[in-house]
């Protein structure tokens, strides 16, 4: 609860510095139209229609407040949860993306980390690539994934899902690789004194000594899924999911439809890493971890 | 004729390092026999650990030859014939006291029952009773160090080897230790091998004193103490003990120990 104070002043200054923002930024527009229809405004009218313009520069947190709301809670509450103009309706098309790449990205992560640490040949190639695919710009393989498994058949929900496991595996990999590798010599030895097979090395030490590392990397690579799933709508010009509504705000100039998208997203991506760390805080407790 | 339980000849250990070749082992003629409390004492690098090592098929000689219970340290390991304590605890976190102290017992394959029968007698062995649904965090580090003296006890081994297993202990706690051990080897007639770098550890705990010295690592002298097997705390002021401690620093100064 000492927390809450802190974080309050935090968020209270970050709107603060939004609104002062906006109205620097949006001030030219409501200048020049009062120009053109030549009126003189006062500085009270100025910052007053700065917070209203349908197309802002930047709007005001109020604005993307209200649009949040008139798509998702309002949509609700007239049973159109699910109708197109809805962002939960959006959401959830990115959502399910997500979640089956992380699902496949994490699965991917996990088994090269085992076959890294065990396999001394995949300790030697698997790393060097793992890295060369983190390199390229997933802007610009996005589309190239699409294109290929869509003249193979596949499209809509798994090319998404792809691009997103492409982005969540290699947190995965990396943080497994250290925990599965995190046992010192002593421990090792002494397991070799029981003459432990690989398996048991495996499932007695290496396996719970890297849930710490697992819960860490499933955190980024969630972040990163969303983010895959996002580019993976935005090259193609789908119709549906949070990129498809980024991208048809930008089209259009509707700033306060992107921020709010944004701010999904954001949303999204906080409620599914909270997720995890409460599974993590449940799992290391049970585990006799955290004190 | 008693067979030896560790029978070293002319064993010699050479690593091949990036710097070279380096002697870690060099002609170490020995033979342990049961129930015999064995010190290895010396220097950092005179290969005490490196032979307790070997004796646990964790390492293995480039020459002579090693049996332990009359067999190769490889078969004998798969016998389960050594139980090895660490210089850590090196317990699980994520086990309580009574689950760490299964973790041999699950992997060689022991009954459920039969494992419950084992910690419960290991953890009344090292005065430990009540603390099996504890986890390691909630123990201090000597009670930890018993933990994994009774793990290493577990499954019956007939030798105990132990590598500095008190040194990272303070000396209150490790006298007690010390004593605790002796009660425990006379209970349960175990053959221990024990590495330490402190004399008075090595006088009062043993029946045999292995001196050694470093570059190349070798014997420089077996001492056999002339001191009764009922040892209490006391006897350290006693001008047999201190007999055999001033013997045990002449074989080190012999070995040019302190040179560097």
């Amino acid at each position: 609860m000492r927390s809450v104070l802190p974080i309050l002043t935090v968020v209270m200054a970050i709107v603060a510095l939004w609104y002062g923002a906006a109205v620097m930024l949006n001030r030219q527009w409501t200048l020049d139209q009062a120009a053109r229809a030549g009126q003189e405004l006062t500085l009270t009218q100025v910052v007053a229609d700065t917070m209203v313009q349908d197309r802002p520069k930047l709007p005001a947190p109020h604005q993307v407040g209200a649009e949040l709301w008139k798509t998702t809670g309002d949509m609700v509450l007239q049973g159109r949860a699910f109708s197109k103009r809805s962002l939960i309706y959006h959401g959830w098309i990115t959502l399910s993306a997500t979640l089956l790449g992380f699902a496949i990205g994490t699965g991917a992560g996990i088994l090269l980390a085992i076959g890294i640490v065990h396999n001394r040949a995949m300790d030697m190639s698997v790393m060097p690539w793992a890295i060369a695919s983190q390199t390229i710009p997933i802007l610009a393989i996005a589309p190239m994934i699409i294109v290929v498994l869509n003249s193979v058949g596949i499209s809509g929900l798994i090319p998404k899902a792809i691009i997103s496991a492409y982005l969540s595996f290699f947190p995965v990999v990396v943080g497994m690789v250290a925990g599965l590798r995190s046992p010192d010599r002593m421990q090792l030895d002494l397991l070799k004194t029981y003459s432990a097979s690989r398996s048991q090395v495996f499932w007695k030490l290496r396996w719970p000594s890297s849930m710490p590392y697992l819960f860490t990397s499933l955190k980024v690579g969630m972040a990163a899924s969303l983010v895959g799933a996002i580019v993976g709508e935005l090259p193609t010009g789908a119709v549906r999911g949070l990129g498809a509504r980024l991208l048809a705000g930008s089209y259009y100039g509707q700033t306060v439809q992107i921020w709010s998208a944004l701010f999904a997203a954001a949303i999204l991506a906080a409620s599914l890493v909270g997720i995890i760390g409460l599974i993590q805080r449940v799992t290391l407790k049970r585990m006799g971890m955290a004190r | 004729m008693q067979t030896p339980i560790v029978k070293a000849d002319h064993l010699d250990l050479v690593f091949q390092t990036n710097d070279g070749p380096v002697h870690a082992l060099s002609d170490v003629s020995l033979e342990v026999m049961k129930g015999d409390f064995v010190s290895f004492i010396g220097p950092s690098g005179c290969g005490k650990t490196t032979f307790l090592r070997c004796v646990a098929a964790l390492e293995h000689p480039t020459g002579g030859s090693l049996t332990v219970n009359g067999m190769t340290p490889d078969n004998a390991r798969q016998e389960r014939s050594y139980g090895y304590v660490f210089q850590a605890a090196g317990l699980y976190p994520w086990r309580t006291i009574a689950r760490n102290i299964k973790l041999p017992l699950e992997i060689m394959g022991f009954s459920k029952a039969e494992q419950d029968k084992r910690v419960e007698r290991v953890l009344d062995l090292v005065d430990l009773k009540g603390f099996g649904k504890k986890y390691p965090w909630q123990l201090s580090g000597g009670m930890q160090q018993r933990a994994s003296i009774a793990r290493a006890l577990a499954f019956d081994a007939d030798i105990l080897l132990m590598d500095e297993p008190f040194g990272a202990l303070d000396e209150i706690v490790r006298d007690h230790l010390n004593e605790q051990l002796l009660a425990l080897w006379a209970r349960t007639h175990k053959t221990c091998l024990f590495v330490t770098h402190s004399i008075p550890e090595a006088v009062y705990l043993s029946t045999k004193i292995v001196v050694m010295s470093p570059r190349p690592g070798r014997i420089t002298d077996v001492i056999e103490s002339p001191l009764p097997k009922e040892r209490p705390l006391d006897i350290r002021d006693t001008p047999e003990f201190l007999e055999v401690a001033h013997r045990v620093r002449e074989g080190l100064r012999a070995g040019h120990a302190y040179d560097d």
